[in-house]
């Protein structure tokens, strides 16, 4: 360790983030190992990568509206309408897959694209915008859904249990998904202009950026995003549930998992990559547990414990990684200055 | 803001921009802020309920809703200082949950336990306020996730210890707290402890705000640095507010033990509501803006508004649905009219014409 974070080698926070998921990984493999199980047998890795899938997809819309410097607190209502209504409008037959998918991704995106609408035009913090919608849309579902609602056929549920090797079907949705996200972040237009608004919206307008679009952008691609996970919970379960979403905390968890990947919660700096390693170190850590047999309300503890440990690590290196123009000398500093 | 801001206090102080104005004119310009109005709402919701339903204009009726409320009021308030210092506190919930359970298992049937235990109870309030607050400003972890961190590990050492079900029952002397009032009083009938109790931590808080430690607090959440510089200690003044909030949560958990009992789900969602109630009474998110009182009013209108629906025969499933455009929309609302509102003799037309598309910094520092 010493000597990778040796002077002159910085490590960028991604590069802590996968240093930390091998190391979680390693310390996976011996406490499983100890239990007696392998860790990397087939079904174990798939395992992993299942438990990955779900809350990837909404991670990586989650890392958008952070980046803009937003929040999406309506993920797991959103999560939960598509169950229902993707479900609903299936009603089992195969050919109503492809309808409701569209209709389940366009629900979404108009939620997404009032969420940005809230944020852009009417100046209202993400937290308290999407909090609101969230609320909305969990009112209705309270009231017009009870138990669980319609039906998936079996066409569309393959698509949950379809592996190629050990690797889930879903696992390489959500890569592709990543891929493009990461390629809109870095080679769009409006990939740059995310980071330019969420790292100060003033400085950006005067610019002359359009300010609203990379927010109403990021907001809408991550309520599409949370649709594809509530499409994916649908093949697994084969039933919609209206409370499907708020049962699995996906807002919440998903912004943790954000920023466990070293995205910056005040937005303009992370990336997709880091996120997606953030998952996988939940990911790991649940397998782990599960396999010791820690009960599943010690589990939340740890939880707790490493996002707080993690991201207490990365501010201190945010603070190491100022540009060098803005740093007071440090006594250390002087003292070599001097030296010379 | 350093300590010498005592002068302040002194009423011969030199007399800022709007208060040129007489009492009358101030308190019609207050009524403007989103702080004021949201007195203006409360009123409104208790005149609509009164409509809907006449019972509600019984004074032993409004009493005992106020009663009702007092809990969450509670927790509006101690979330306040929290969100006007630029921070969130979503422990609040899990706090409640565990100082519920605490009551409920370490106070069982034996009225001797009741004064030592509510010591402990504090004192876990505070602890747990302190490790939010030093992993905040010392670690340098945003609010946002520090308490989040906490609402995890605490919750889940609750469901942990409790095995996610209801444990134990403490004495009715200690559910008498949340539960009794002073019997026959004339015109009201009742007036239950928990509004004593909130009446007692309003005007505490209220003083509280116009002391240096709440001055300061205002500013460090309107601009760090600026506060920094001019020399507040921001770690010591954003931990006491984190230790303040979770006091009120403990405070509200004594209250709720009477009202639901005990069980590991109590006070579920309460940092939710609480923030929604602190945004109501036009407390800027982000801080730096907003009054502690209009917090609590926040709180009442919330919950007003909740009776309101039940009284138009709104299914209550629809609550949520209502709640969230209602917090949208305040928002939305109070985010211009704080601009406004709050220096009125400064704004010339064209000068306001620039307000309107330059937000002053404080309103948009994201930092948490």
């Amino acid at each position: 360790m010493s000597t990778l974070l040796r002077r002159g080698t910085p490590l960028t926070s991604t590069g802590i983030v996968l240093v930390l998921l091998a190391l979680s990984l390693v310390v996976g493999f011996v406490l499983t190992a100890v239990e007696g199980r392998n860790f990397l047998s087939s079904g174990n890795i798939s395992a992993l990568l299942t438990g990955i899938s779900i809350l990837g997809f909404i991670a990586i819309g989650q890392t958008l509206v952070i980046l803009v410097g937003s929040l999406d607190l309506s993920v797991p209502y959103v999560v939960s309408l598509v169950s229902v209504l993707a479900a609903g409008t299936m009603a089992g037959q195969d050919g109503n897959v492809l309808p409701a998918v569209l209709l389940a991704l366009a629900v979404a995106a108009v939620i997404g694209l009032v969420n940005g609408a809230i944020v852009a035009y009417l100046g209202v913090h993400g937290f308290i915008a999407t909090l609101g919608t969230g609320l909305v849309v969990s009112g209705y579902l309270a009231t017009n859904y009870q138990g669980s609602h319609g039906s998936a056929p079996r066409s569309f549920r393959l698509v949950g249990a379809t592996q190629v090797g050990p690797v889930p079907l879903s696992t390489l949705i959500l890569l592709g998904c990543a891929v493009l996200v990461v390629l809109m972040l870095r080679r769009t237009r409006v990939g740059h202009h995310l980071y330019a608004v969420g790292g100060n919206r003033e400085v950006a307008r005067l610019s002359g950026i359009r300010t609203s679009v990379p927010v109403l952008v990021a907001h809408t691609l991550s309520s599409v995003l949370a649709a594809l996970a509530g499409l994916l919970l649908l093949a697994r379960l084969s039933v919609g549930s209206p409370t499907i979403g708020s049962q699995g905390d996906y807002d919440l968890m998903s912004i943790a998992a954000v920023v466990l990947g070293g995205t910056l919660l005040a937005g303009g700096k992370g990336n997709v990559v880091g996120t997606l390693a953030g998952v996988a170190i939940f990911s790991v850590l649940d397998n782990v547990m599960g396999v010791m047999g820690v009960s599943a309300f010690l589990q939340d503890v740890v939880r707790g414990l490493v996002i707080v440990v993690a991201v207490a690590v990365y501010a201190r290196r945010e603070i190491d990684r100022r540009p060098a123009r803005f740093e007071r000398p440090t006594g250390l500093d002087a003292a070599l200055q001097e030296a010379k | 803001m350093t300590t010498s801001t005592q002068l302040l206090d002194r009423p011969e102080r030199p007399p800022l921009a709007d208060h040129h104005r007489s009492l009358g004119g101030r308190a019609a310009a207050a009524l403007a802020t989103p702080g004021g109005a949201v007195y203006v709402l409360v009123l409104l919701l208790l005149v609509a309920t009164i409509a809907a339903n006449p019972n509600f204009g019984d004074p032993g009726v409004v009493i005992r809703f106020l009663g009702r409320t007092a809990p969450i009021a509670i927790a509006a308030i101690g979330q306040y200082y929290v969100i006007v210092s630029g921070e969130f506190d979503l422990s609040m919930g899990a706090v409640v949950a565990a100082q519920v359970v605490m009551a409920g298992n370490l106070i069982g049937q034996d009225d001797s336990r009741i004064l030592p235990v509510m010591v402990l109870m504090l004192a876990v309030g505070v602890l747990i306020g302190v490790l939010n607050g030093l992993g905040t400003t010392l670690l340098g972890v945003p609010s946002f996730i520090v308490t989040l961190g906490m609402m995890l590990a605490l919750g889940g050492l609750v469901d942990h210890l409790t095995g996610g079900a209801a444990t134990g029952n403490p004495a009715d002397a200690f559910r008498e707290i949340g539960r009794g009032g002073i019997q026959d009083v004339p015109v009201v009938d009742v007036i239950p402890y928990p509004l004593l109790i909130l009446v007692v931590l309003g005007a505490l808080a209220s003083w509280s705000m116009r002391r240096p430690f709440g001055r300061s607090l205002v500013a460090a959440g309107d601009n760090a640095d600026a506060a920094r510089v001019s020399g507040s200690s921001l770690w010591w003044l954003k931990t006491r507010a984190f230790v303040i909030s979770s006091l009120s949560a403990t405070v509200a958990g004594i209250l709720l033990v009477g009202y639901a009992g005990v069980h590991p789900s109590v006070g579920q969602g309460y940092e939710f509501t609480a923030i929604t109630a602190v945004v109501l009474g036009g407390v800027l998110l982000g801080g730096g803006r907003g009054w502690v009182l209009s917090a609590a009013a926040g709180a009442v209108a919330l919950e007003l508004l909740f009776v309101l629906l039940t009284a138009l025969g709104v299914e209550s499933t629809w609550r949520a649905t209502v709640q969230g455009l209602i917090i949208i929309a305040a928002v939305a609302v109070a985010g211009r009219a704080w601009q406004r509102g709050r220096r009125p003799r400064r704004t010339s037309p064209s000068s306001r014409h620039l307000t309107h598309h330059q937000p002053t910094p404080g309103t948009t520092t994201g930092d948490n």
